[in-house]
């Protein structure tokens, strides 16, 4: 008993650096791929390591102008359509959570109805709408639609973080004279802080990956973001595995840069230490 | 219906405390609002749902009733045609039948090993913030990159993976897993439950953090076993986060697009395609060439998922969607 009381944790740390290397291993093939000349991908038979070390791939990509355009898109959408998210989310969230009004029902069911649809199946819909509306090579035309495809899940989670907080709470705010958009923002928001982490990674995450509807809707090469861009460094004319790889790698950073900033929040359970 | 909604229970698993008849009374006054006070709090959501989701939804029904020319022109009403067409279309049951096992297979085993993932997330050993990050990798990589990656690691003659297996002596002949007819789905579900696993577990974890550790440390008090407190405690309270994992992969992995699509890519006909990627292949890539007959797809896709996730839900009490 004791032994293994002493033991686990170290096994716990095998079992965990087990469980990494599952979900790195891809990645690291994508890595060693990006390091090497791009004939070697497709080499047969493969080999694990680079035939030839070609270090320069990711000074490449990253001092090509393209990559950089659509780097600065894909921050622009992935940040705007979690902004745009929050903001319409959160007030309804909240009211749907603390009042039963007509309708209430029928609008949480539209909601999860709107996530049922396949962006695919909308997208020449959607390309017809705002080709009407001149929006067309518009990074508002993506924002918009990452933030309609990504309200579903916010409202959703945060309409779970806010019913599971207790009215005592919020009701003596009240007492205290605070009105009901501060009660919201003063000590409803801080206690919903894991669901807003959640909403903020899983909306920049959908939108940093969106593919299709860009795909129709950006046609200015550098207005792109990097989901579409990039498959331009393999496509049926040049085949650069090395630099689309590199790229893709790069593209991981600031959501893993992100994830790290606020991952603390997200293990938070502050809900639990409101409640006494 | 009045109980169930009065309770509260979080997505995040928080129960709400007991309450007793007097408070329970109070709360339903201060509870109730006019449809038209709900209108300030609902208006963004809204507008952003009818311009982006149901104006190009009515598009697509109505592209559906129409005959289109093979370059894509609309020709006129075709009434019922395109849904005609669709269900005597020869492939359209192997497609379904491929759907079924797709969805049904990736999110049992996205749930399954994302509970369990979830829960081993959870502990505390040297080496976990590292494992959270690479876990979150998959989800932070584009979708359709990863599936380029999958099909050069997968590949028959360039693939690391055959390569790796037969080294190992774990494979005596390399497998074809994407061109051999037995494998292809098989491999397609792998890669679909490796990218859907870091949502799940993420949803889990977080429903899992939201228990509060005293009712559990209570339990251990009074003696239960690990696996009842799992049993009749945990399970229970996760109730919601399960809830929310559960409807959204199978929202999720029924409209995957790229997976399906780059891993299959090189299969002529429709034998590993799932109803997503046949509405796709039927208007710009088989011989069809239909946007009426993609389009009527398309909305044959959607009434789809609903009664999936409608029927899960009548298994599993849909009131609790509307409050959790």
């Amino acid at each position: 008993m004791t032994l293994t009381r002493r033991l686990r944790p170290y096994y716990l740390s095998l079992i965990g650096l087990a469980i990494t290397l599952v979900f790195v291993s891809p990645y690291a093939v994508m890595l060693l791929d990006a390091l090497r000349p791009s004939g070697d991908v497709l080499a047969s038979p493969p080999t694990f390591l680079p035939r030839e070390w070609q270090w320069n791939t990711f000074g490449t990509v990253l001092s090509d102008a393209r990559f950089l355009n659509w780097l600065r898109t894909s921050l622009v959408v992935a940040v705007s359509s979690t902004a745009i998210v929050l903001v319409a989310a959160v007030p309804a969230a909240y009211f749907t959570a603390r009042f039963r009004f007509p309708g209430r029902t029928a609008f949480l069911l539209v909601v999860l109805v709107t996530q049922m649809f396949s962006p695919t199946s909308l997208v020449v819909g959607l390309y017809r709408e705002f080709f009407d509306l001149t929006l067309v090579n518009t990074y508002l035309s993506i924002i918009i639609t990452n933030a309609a495809f990504n309200l579903a899940f916010a409202i959703w989670i945060l309409q779970g973080f806010f019913s599971s907080i207790p009215r005592d709470v919020e009701e003596a705010a009240h007492l205290d004279g605070c009105g009901r958009v501060r009660t919201l923002w003063h000590v409803m928001l801080p206690l919903t802080l894991p669901g807003l982490v959640t909403t903020v990674i899983f909306t920049f995450i959908a939108a940093w990956n969106e593919y299709v509807v860009a795909l129709t809707l950006m046609q200015d090469d550098d207005k792109k973001p990097l989901t579409v861009g990039i498959n331009s460094y393999v496509t049926g004319y040049q085949q650069h595995w090395d630099e689309l790889f590199a790229a893709s790698l790069i593209a991981v950073v600031p959501v893993v840069v992100l994830f790290a900033l606020i991952e603390k929040h997200l293990v938070g359970g502050l809900t639990a230490g409101s409640v006494k | 219906m009045t109980d169930q909604l009065d309770t509260p229970v979080g997505a995040a698993g928080t129960p709400a405390a007991p309450t007793a008849p007097a408070r329970r009374r109070r709360r339903r006054e201060t509870g109730h609002a006019s449809a038209l006070s709900a209108v300030p709090w609902l208006i963004v959501p809204l507008l952003l749902i009818a311009g982006v989701v149901v104006y190009p939804a009515i598009a697509l029904v109505q592209a559906s009733l129409s005959d289109y020319s093979i370059t894509g022109l609309r020709k006129g009403s075709a009434g019922f045609d395109n849904y005609t067409s669709i269900f005597q279309h020869d492939d359209l049951w192997t497609v379904l039948a491929n759907t079924a096992v797709w969805v049904v297979v990736v999110v049992a085993l996205t749930i399954l090993i994302g509970l369990a993932l979830a829960q081993f997330m959870a502990k505390d050993f040297r080496g976990r913030t590292l494992m959270r990050w690479a876990i979150i990798i998959p989800w932070a990589a584009s979708l359709v990159i990863t599936s380029r990656l999958f099909t050069l690691i997968l590949d028959y003659e360039h693939g690391i993976l055959n390569r790796l297996l037969v080294n190992l002596h774990l494979l005596g002949e390399p497998i074809d897993f994407l061109g051999d007819d037995s494998w292809v789905m098989p491999s397609m579900i792998g890669v679909g439950v490796f990218v859907s696993l870091p949502f799940t577990a993420y949803v889990l974890l977080a429903g899992l953090n939201a228990i509060p550790g005293d009712i559990v440390e209570a339990a251990r008090v009074d003696g239960a076993s690990p696996w009842k407190i799992y049993r009749h405690i945990t399970l229970p309270l996760l109730r919601p986060a399960l809830l929310v994992a559960s409807v959204l992969n199978l929202i999720y992995v029924f409209n995957s697009f790229p997976v399906i699509y780059t891993l299959n890519d090189r299969n002529p006909g429709f034998s590993h395609d799932t109803s997503i990627t046949y509405s796709y292949k039927l208007a710009f890539k088989a011989a069809e060439r239909s946007v009426g007959m993609s389009a009527a797809m398309g909305v044959v896709n959607v009434l789809l998922i609903l009664v999936v996730v409608l029927i899960y839900l009548r298994i599993i009490r849909w009131r609790e969607v509307t409050q959790a």
